[in-house]
């Protein structure tokens, strides 16, 4: 093995989970690894941090792998993943002063594009929504849901970025009407009285990875035996999560991870439709997926023309080293790339090979 | 016309040693914020042209987003990355600084805004790890004093025998003296 000490980095969520158990119940260690985690504070640190070598691998949001290999962020540096760390896990939350507005009975679309017309007759300014990283599952989330009802996002309300643990507290602070957000934060603010989640990530798009391990590509390339044991490691902690998942929710609360009460974590890992780290082959980094996040990108304008959509997301979600670690372990995995995603909603057909304008 | 400035920064012994440092420049730092703050009204209202962040705010990720424009913002903020030296970058992040500018400032215009504050972020460094340092070393001296006055009463050993004795046991046992000095006192806890 090439490295065997690592500094990993990762965002303070419940779908942290596979890096913290590997750590506390010794799954790097079994592989020989010897990692140091490093909790951040924002998803642009994690980026500059792997980008500079003060990480060697970190959690990050599926989108941020593709966003900064292609430089459309700040910063472009070529990354890479050949795991998904977990499905599932966010949800969109209202606060309880626009639930309020709502009438007895109407369903939550339809009553916020009623309030949206009325506010704007009425001259006041368009309601505030959150999520945490321009390139984020979450961002996406929220836009198709909104969309889906016939509310643009870029014009009807105003969408704002907010780290994860602060959610709670703009939301309490009235700052903001809404947010989608991971958990534990929309259980939090349901515990607290603040709002309701309203739908959940998995009910907009499911089947959908939502952290991967991301690493440089250079990094990768130089260190394959310690990339290896890294998702071996990984992909036994996620197992073992599947099967232990209160247990999970006490190693995650401990205070060095993550700072939210116990019950609130219990409960997000025990949800229906929430979280999930192996069954249903979670940490496949399939190919079709990075291609619908692409398609994503370009829907809200975050992706220019002259890219080849295929050449892009062959390089950066790497299948193969993924099925390598995974026969290490004897576990079988899917024999495609690509398959049909969204419940019948993106066909990875219909993206051509070769530059996309 | 100076640059205007914004410091985003939790630690206000760091934001008044690099505001001066600023200031000394010819710069004009406009406002302090700490973490939280709504920056992108803020850096529309106070007609800012860089925003100087520790790395570590959460607020980085909302600056980030400013980079596209939307129908209310009409200043999109980008990383100060671009002058392309993987050299400064690499200090900056080193340093724990991160800035955003205006888009369309011409780099060579605000490299010196991010030389003075990576040369103040590391200054800082510097200093709070000394003070670390010189405030563990007199934690520990403490425990140790301690730990000797304990031997001291409950085994009638005088000063000098008892530091013998400690030192003894940390070489045997390959210890560092403060935690031979824990052990002393959590036995004698212990005991009562």
């Amino acid at each position: 093995m090439e490295q065997v000490t690592l500094k990993i980095g990762f965002v303070p969520l419940c779908d942290s989970a596979p890096l913290i158990v590997a750590k506390e119940r010794g799954f790097f260690a079994e592989q020989s690894l010897g990692v140091e985690l490093s909790k951040e504070a924002s998803w642009s640190n994690i980026r500059d941090k792997l980008a500079v070598g003060l990480l060697d691998a970190a959690q990050m949001l599926a989108p941020m792998v593709l966003s900064g290999t292609l430089g459309l962020g700040n910063m472009r540096v070529p990354l890479m993943t050949a795991m998904a760390l977990n499905q599932g896990g966010n949800a969109i939350t209202l606060g309880l002063p626009l639930l309020r507005r709502l009438r007895d009975g109407e369903a939550v679309l339809p009553g916020l594009l009623r309030l949206i017309a009325e506010d704007r007759a009425a001259g006041l300014p368009p309601l505030t929504f959150a999520m945490v990283y321009p390139f984020s599952t979450h961002n996406y989330e929220l836009r198709l849901w909104l969309s889906g009802a016939g509310i643009d996002p870029d014009r009807d309300i105003r969408l704002v970025v907010v780290p994860p643990a602060m959610m709670v507290s703009h939301l309490a602070a009235g700052s903001i009407a809404g947010y989608c957000v991971g958990e534990p934060w929309n259980g939090l603010a349901e515990a607290m009285g603040l709002g309701r989640a309203v739908i959940t990530g998995r009910q907009i798009w499911d089947g959908r990875m939502e952290k991967v391990l991301g690493l440089r590509q250079d990094w990768a390339a130089a260190n394959p035996e310690s990339h290896r044991a890294l998702i071996r490691a990984l992909l036994s902690a996620c197992r073992w999560i599947d099967g232990n998942r209160i247990e999970t929710a006490e190693i995650v609360a401990q205070p060095q991870y993550l700072s939210a009460p116990l019950p609130v974590i219990r409960d997000a890992f025990e949800a229906e439709n929430g979280l999930e780290f192996h069954a249903g082959d979670a940490n496949f980094p399939w190919r079709s997926q990075g291609l619908w996040l692409l398609s994503q990108m370009r829907r809200w304008r975050q992706l220019p023309g002259g890219v080849d959509w295929r050449a892009t997301v062959d390089m950066v979600f790497r299948t193969d080293l993924y099925r390598a670690a995974a026969s290490d372990l004897g576990l079988t995995c899917p024999t495609e790339n690509e398959r049909i995603e969204g419940g019948g909603r993106f066909d990875p057909a219909s993206i051509p090979k070769g530059i996309i304008d | 016309m100076s640059l205007r400035i914004i410091l985003v920064d939790d630690e206000p012994q760091r934001t008044a040693l690099l505001s001066d440092a600023l200031m000394a420049h010819g710069f004009t730092v406009v406002a302090v914020f700490p973490t939280g703050a709504d920056l992108p009204r803020q850096i529309a209202a106070l007609q800012a042209d860089v925003i100087v962040a520790d790395l570590d705010s959460p607020d980085r990720d909302t600056l980030e987003s400013m980079r596209q424009v939307t129908f209310e913002q009409a200043r999109p903020v980008v990383m100060f990355a671009q002058d392309g030296n993987p050299e400064t970058i690499r200090a900056a992040i080193e340093a724990g600084v991160s800035a955003y500018v205006v888009d369309g400032l011409k780099p060579e215009r605000v490299r010196p805004v991010l030389d003075v504050a990576i040369a103040r972020f590391a200054q800082f460094q510097e200093l709070r790890s000394e003070l670390d340092k010189a405030r563990s070393t007199l934690a520990e001296r403490k425990l140790v004093e301690r730990a000797k006055g304990i031997l001291m009463k409950r085994r009638g050993f005088g000063e000098d025998e008892a530091y013998k004795l400690m030192r003894k046991m940390a070489m045997d046992q390959k210890a560092r003296l403060v935690d031979i000095a824990n052990k002393i006192i959590e036995a004698a806890e212990l005991l009562g």
